[in-house]
């Protein structure tokens, strides 16, 4: 995409200083395109529909026929516009342009485009860690149809014996976003990419799957010394995972660093990422890039959305992963990028988490439980929240152990709930209470006299074997925390 | 004005014994005092006796026509309304899309392809109870002003047939004047309906850009193309134009408005209103035909109006400009034409060389000429001369004429600076051709309406038309000046048409 080619040299961000090669800093940014979950296509009537039969979703639009006309989907420009506020741009009055260029899958031989006009401009999206990328722009255009080669090398279309077209794709609306040059190190390419995800599913705009490529991603990638001008970037196309993106990113980077350093220089290209052999090749030079000959789509008229649906599409935006995070870390006073915090967001199991907490049980362990055990559960668990509530509240107060807890919540989790005390009783689980648990205490320290003078000499190690003893005693009801806490009490007292 | 007319055989006329107006046929054919099947069967017996000398058409549907015109009869038999332009028979440009009828552009390209799908106007049309006689020539792709440009060879001019019929919907404009059908369809890009109008001696409109939907239209230039009427009077355009009219849901550039009220203002006269004469029009234009336009300026003012000069500076830019930005947009419109889905192949070697032995193949030259012109002025490095300069004349002749419109309420000139000329006379000269619609292109640049009506004749006895050209929805007020000069016309002379 043309104008995202035309970055200037604006001051990136800071730059972490954890991804370093020979003294090269590494310069990405991301371009994503993403399938809408609209019911139509972005021009015409037909269904939007993956995995239909070949050629099924077509129609006169569809097919380029001549004589046919687009007209603009109204609820594809919502959800771009959705996607736009939701990665904090300008939502603005856009225009369509046509890109021409040949191709087979492509009906009319151009693509209908938003070009110097694009509809959301100006954004930026946070990273967990709190890094700002920013957003040059997220345009509306139309998919292309899917092309199949069959014979020859490799798939592709020069040797091929025959190739086969679905159109069922083309005229699919795409929103394709397109970040600055902000991103340092292939982990925040990892990071941004998982994180417009979410997103992108938050605001309802698309699936986001990019094993059916309804989100893909292309890597513009470069090196420089510190303080120095921008390199020459290679494009990197093909990259069909969020692990995949860190892995090609990280080779492109060294692979330019090494011909830097071997004295050549760096052309600007488009590369391949193949997943197999774990490099990059070469897939078109600047020399080949086609002539677009961009001009305004005289079939369309400007896109001007009136400012209340703008605000409307605002006021309806869900609470967005970044904005979750912050309040499960702020209920939980746990840090916003901690893997329990962004896995259970992840997960949308961040509402659930703090309604257990809203029924009076600990937050924190709430967390912790949901994290641990309900990764299948989706972001509505089929356990009622009261439930999980009933039993952290028996763990907090000594009547149930961690371990027991634990065996407890698998049990609430694969019967999709349960009353915690009852569960507990029929497993016979007995609550040990204090004046009990003092008594094996202190048998343990009669019966491990060598071990009790160790850890009164200030041997940390030999308190394993005490609490073990303890355990073993209670034949696993005593609460570990509580056996610990009055070890360490015995020993200063 | 003498009637000199040439030796050369001619083929105009109307059909014998059946009504030949759009209005007539449908009251007639309404009351069951003619029926539908008697008029289309009359016009096929004269597409049967002239098409041969006109080559109007690229098809003649007469089997599906009779079929239509039997239906028609039987609803009426069946006490239904059959429709405002119950069994009408009209002929179709054929750059208009007919469900599982060959559409072919008058190019090769296109080979075999049948649309499944009717364009908006076909449908309203149908809806109105019209017949339709067939599919008619024009330059391939509308890209010419003479027919020459169709793959198919030339139309004719029913009034001379060594001459040509303009262009490019001289198929449509030839099927009126020789009495094929009673109204047609064109369209108009810079000129295509009303230059083939003034040449053949018939009516021809081109509406505000947006008026009629192009759903169904194959596309020229986008931004110019618009679908119109050609008739033998000024009423049956109105009549048509008023049913294709109206806002389609198909077309994003479609004017948001109902349908144009038109024939209610055909009595109104001129009487009060402003009539433009460019004083800085650029010259060129025959003698006889200049005669004739100070003839219109003349009729109007006995009937009431006033003649007032207006300046439109940057007229004499518009060729040049349109010849920039038609070309751009059909570069791209017509690119679509690479033998992958419809119409011709030409296999080869691999996927670049079918699409260029088809393309060379599929198009002719005119076509070819102008998709290197528009590739070119789009091309990087070339944009901002070409075409982005083309789009500030474009914007400047718009303001030249919104400044005119302040003082008049109308404009009117010649259609053409030439009557019909001789088959073959301007086929190796393409710029001489272009000169040909420079009275008309200004008009699509502005988007504005403008229609041509015979008024008289020039060298050779050939007819001239006098355009009239009005602001952005400005229909009503050009049909009341178009109405008035039919009828000075009528007067002046007697029998002409």
């Amino acid at each position: 995409m043309s104008v995202a080619d035309e970055r200037a040299t604006e001051a990136a961000q800071p730059v972490s200083e954890s991804f370093m090669i020979d003294g090269y800093e590494l310069v990405c940014g991301l371009e994503v395109h993403v399938e809408l979950a609209t019911a139509t296509k972005l021009f015409s009537a037909s269904p939007n529909r993956f995995g239909d039969e070949p050629n099924t979703n077509i129609d006169p639009v569809t097919l380029g026929l001549p004589g046919a006309l687009p007209v603009l989907n109204r609820h594809a420009v919502e959800l771009a516009m959705r996607i736009g506020l939701a990665l904090n741009c300008t939502v603005q009055p856009s225009t369509f342009h046509r890109k021409n260029y040949f191709y087979p899958d492509m009906p009319k031989a151009y693509q209908i485009s938003q070009y110097d006009q694009p509809i959301n401009v100006d954004g930026w999206l946070e990273l967990p860690g709190g890094k700002r990328i920013g957003i040059e722009r997220a345009h509306l255009e139309e998919d292309t149809g899917k092309s199949t080669h069959i014979g020859g090398s490799g798939g592709r279309i020069h040797g091929s014996d025959f190739s086969l077209i679905d159109f069922n794709r083309a005229g699919v609306p795409l929103v394709e976003i397109v970040g600055r040059p902000d991103i340092s190190t292939p982990d925040e390419a990892r990071q941004y990419l998982a994180e417009l995800r979410q997103i992108l599913i938050a605001v309802e705009a698309s699936d986001a799957k990019m094993e059916e490529g309804s989100m893909r991603c292309d890597a513009n990638v470069s090196v420089r010394k510190p303080g120095e001008p921008l390199g020459t970037r290679c494009e990197i196309k093909n990259v069909n995972s969020i692990r995949s993106l860190g892995k090609a990113i990280e080779y492109e980077a060294r692979r330019q660093v090494a011909l830097i350093e071997s004295g050549e220089t760096i052309r600007q290209e488009t590369r391949h990422w193949d997943e197999t052999d774990g490099r990059t090749h070469t897939l078109r030079t600047k020399e080949d890039a086609d002539d677009y000959r961009y001009f305004l789509e005289p079939d369309l008229v400007p896109l001007v959305p009136e400012a209340a649906w703008v605000e409307a599409v605002r006021a309806a935006l869900p609470f967005l992963p970044r904005e979750r995070r912050l309040r499960l870390a702020e209920a939980t006073g746990m840090a916003p990028d901690s893997e329990s915090v962004m896995v259970v967001v992840e997960r949308g199991q961040d509402d659930y988490v703090l309604s257990v907490g809203e029924r009076g049980a600990d937050v924190v362990r709430a967390l912790v439980h949901v994290k641990e055990a309900y990764a299948d559960q989706g972001s509505q668990p089929t356990v009622p929240a009261g439930d999980l509530a009933g039993l952290i509240l028996l763990e907090t107060s000594g009547k149930l152990t961690s371990t027991q807890a634990k065996q407890i919540l698998a049990d609430i989790v694969s019967a999709g709930g349960g009353d915690a005390a009852a569960l507990a009783a029929a497993r016979g689980f007995e609550a040990m209470d204090e004046l009990a648990l003092v008594g094996l205490v202190e048998e343990v320290i009669a019966s491990q006299a060598e071990a009790w003078s160790k850890f009164c000499a200030g041997e940390d190690k030999a308190m394993g074997a005490l609490v073990g003893a303890v355990m073993k005693a209670s034949q696993g009801k005593a609460d570990g925390k509580a056996v610990t806490a009055l070890l360490m009490s015995k020993r200063t007292s | 004005m003498s009637d000199q007319h040439s030796d050369s055989p001619t083929c105009v006329g109307v059909p014998s014994g059946v009504p030949t107006t759009a209005s007539e046929i449908a009251r007639l054919v309404k009351f069951s005092e003619v029926s539908a099947v008697s008029v289309v069967d009359a016009y096929l017996r004269r597409i049967e006796a002239f098409e041969s000398d006109v080559h109007a058409f690229n098809l003649v549907t007469a089997e599906t026509a009779r079929a239509s015109a039997q239906r028609i009869d039987a609803e009426i038999a069946a006490g239904r309304n059959p429709g405002p332009l119950a069994g009408v028979p009209i002929a179709l440009k054929d750059n208009l899309c007919t469900r599982a009828v060959a559409t072919t552009c008058s190019s090769r390209i296109l080979d075999g392809w049948e649309p499944p799908y009717d364009a908006t106007v076909i449908e309203r049309l149908r809806a109105a109870g019209a017949v339709f006689v067939g599919k008619t020539n024009l330059d391939e792709f509308a890209m010419g002003s003479s027919t020459e440009n169709s793959a198919f060879g030339p139309t004719l001019n029913p009034h001379d047939l060594t001459r040509v019929s303009g262009g490019s919907s001289g198929g449509s404009a030839a099927a009126v004047a020789a009495g094929f059908a009673t109204v047609s369809l064109g369209s108009d890009t810079g000129g295509s309906i009303r230059q083939p109008a003034a040449l053949c001696g018939v009516v021809g409109v081109k509406p505000t850009y947006g008026t009629v939907s192009r759903y169904g239209l194959v596309a020229f230039a986008s931004s110019l193309d618009q679908i119109g009427p050609f008739s033998t009077t000024v009423r049956d355009a109105a009549e048509v134009l008023q049913i294709i009219s109206g806002h389609d849901e198909r077309d994003s550039t479609s004017i948001p408005q109902g349908r144009l009220d038109l024939v209610s203002v055909l009595e109104r006269g001129v009487e009060g209103l402003r009539i433009g004469r460019i004083s800085d029009l650029p010259g060129g234009a025959d003698p006889e035909i200049e005669s004739r336009l100070e003839e219109a300026f003349d009729a109007l003012r006995a009937a009431g109006a006033t003649i007032v000069d207006v300046s439109l500076p940057s007229m004499t830019y518009a060729l040049t400009a349109y010849y920039l930005i038609a070309p751009a947009e059909a570069s791209s419109n017509l690119a679509r034409y690479d033998g992958v889905r419809y119409g011709l192949r030409v296999d080869a070697a691999d996927t670049n060389a079918m699409y260029a032995a088809t393309r060379e193949a599929g198009f002719g030259d005119e076509v070819k000429r102008r998709i290197m012109l528009g590739t070119y002025a789009l091309s990087a490095g070339y944009y901002d001369a070409y075409y982005g300069k083309a789009l500030k004349v474009r914007r400047l002749i718009s303001d030249d004429f919104d400044r005119a419109y302040r003082s008049v309420d109308v404009i009117v000139t010649p259609t053409s600076p030439v009557v019909a000329f001789p088959v073959g006379s301007k086929v190796d000269d393409p710029l001489s051709m272009y000169l040909c619609d420079i009275y008309t292109i200004p008009t699509n640049l502005a988007g504005h309406p403008a229609m041509s009506v015979p008024f008289g004749t020039g060298e050779a006895g050939l007819p001239v038309g006098i355009q009239i050209l009005a602001p952005t929805l400005g229909e009503q007020t050009m049909f009341r000046v178009g109405a008035e000069l039919e009828r000075r016309a009528t007067e002046r002379f007697p029998g002409g048409r």
